[in-house]
């Protein structure tokens, strides 16, 4: 069972504190497909949080296909996120360019904020 | 049952040489809602919510809740005081027999154990001899076991540790989810009730301000910052308007898109309270499904 952290500082509204603790789940592979997610009362019973806050990130997850509410059973995992494994070709080729990056001479949080920049470019207008 | 928690129609109320402590308040609750009823001391939330429990007549106006008078309803709802009244001389288990012995056909001793328990409050003890924040879990307990369809809990946070107030605040939570309770729960503290709450009342100075789900409320609202004068800022509504540097902050209830030359971002829940707190002469705001319908012949 997922526990969700609610940091009231942190600025981002509680119901997408959830949602990004949930696809977190996804992507360490801590929630499987199948696996169901905490009751609206289990999560409100531990957070002290608004009932409906629960119910509105569920429905956010659910609108990205992410989960699906069965009637009477629960919120069910419907797939996971794209996670990269530590072998994968991918990261192999991001450890180089990290690599080439250093050797050029560029810091961090140079690199963090390149990183970042192209980041944001390649994923522009996708929804968050 | 009914779909409105509480409906208020001109509701007002005048403590004879004091004056007026409600004034006009026409609200309505829909059913369901966990309510924060918020406003500075002395602004009427008490008043406000002993007439919702029927312990209080209005001076003029009505107020109907669950859809009928407050005597009529009064075995579906619970009623929390702000000093916690319960007999001092009875023992805790004692105080909690006699909720169920009071209330046969609701009593949920269950959750009412609970609450005592996770306080590792001794069912022996008397409730004299109980600190405040204990006396408060007792008070809980006793509302919680009767389950209502209506809470009305008056600053119920107040004495409290952290742990105790998330963990009762987590039970109300549980328990509303589960049957649908409608919660009112006042303070002057806003930042003790926001995480909990999907509704507002504002009251101040006798009147209800702000009326409406949470959300709807902030979203209404625009804090904007540019370099003209706040005259500039027609048709919306100013709030609250300020100089900055050599310009304009304002909190505004926008009409349609705010212009250009403004840099708009949307208020904190906090930042709106306070701006109508400091304007008392901004309009009030009831939400559209939160204006109080016209009345229905229940005599308060």
């Amino acid at each position: 069972m997922v526990e969700f952290r609610i940091d009231r500082r942190s600025g981002v509204a509680t119901y997408l504190q959830i949602v990004h603790q949930t696809k977190q789940a996804l992507r360490l592979g801590l929630l499987e497909p199948g696996d169901k997610l905490p009751t609206a009362r289990e999560v409100v019973e531990a957070t002290a949080i608004n009932p409906n806050t629960v119910l509105k990130a569920y429905r956010e997850l659910e609108r990205e296909g992410l989960v699906e509410a069965r009637r009477g059973l629960g919120t069910f995992v419907r797939r996971s996120l794209g996670s990269t494994p530590a072998d994968s070709p991918l990261r192999g080729e991001l450890v180089e360019w990290a690599t080439r990056a250093r050797e050029a001479g560029l810091e961090k949080d140079d690199v963090a904020a390149l990183f970042t920049s192209v980041l944001d470019e390649q994923f522009k207008g996708d929804h968050a | 049952m009914s779909d409105t928690a509480i409906e208020a129609a001109a509701l007002g109320k005048r403590y004879g040489r004091r004056g007026w402590a409600l004034r006009a308040c026409s609200f309505r609750l829909p059913a369901g809602r966990v309510c924060a009823v918020v406003g500075p001391n002395g602004a009427g939330k008490s008043t406000l919510l002993a007439h919702a429990a029927g312990l209080l007549r209005p001076t003029e106006g009505s107020l109907t809740v669950l859809g009928t008078s407050p005597a009529a309803a009064r075995d579906r709802i619970a009623y929390v005081a702000q000093e916690k009244p319960l007999y001092p001389q009875l023992t805790v288990a004692d105080t909690l027999r006699l909720g169920a012995e009071l209330n046969p056909a609701r009593w949920d001793g269950r959750v009412a154990d609970r609450v005592v328990q996770e306080g590792g409050l001794d069912p022996g003890a008397r409730v004299r001899t109980l600190s405040g924040g204990q006396r408060t879990r007792v008070a809980l307990a006793l509302a919680l076991g009767k389950r209502p369809e209506l809470m009305l809990l008056d600053e119920p946070m107040a004495d409290l540790d952290p742990l105790a107030r998330h963990q009762l605040m987590g039970t109300l939570m549980a328990e509303a989810v589960e049957h649908g309770t409608t919660v009112v729960m006042s303070s002057h503290i806003i930042g003790e009730l926001a995480d909990a709450c999907d509704h507002l009342l504002l009251v101040s100075g006798g009147r209800v301000r702000l009326g409406g789900p949470i959300d709807d409320l902030v979203a209404a609202h625009t804090l904007v910052t540019g370099l003209a004068p706040a005259s500039d800022l027609a048709p919306h509504t100013v709030v609250e308007s300020r100089a900055t540097g050599r310009g304009t902050t304002a909190l505004i209830r926008h009409e349609g898109p705010v212009g250009d030359g403004w840099d708009a971002e949307e208020p904190s829940l906090e930042e709106l309270l306070l701006a109508h707190l400091r304007s008392p002469d901004a309009p009030p705001l009831l939400a559209p499904d939160t204006t109080a319908r016209a009345a229905r012949g229940v005599a308060a």
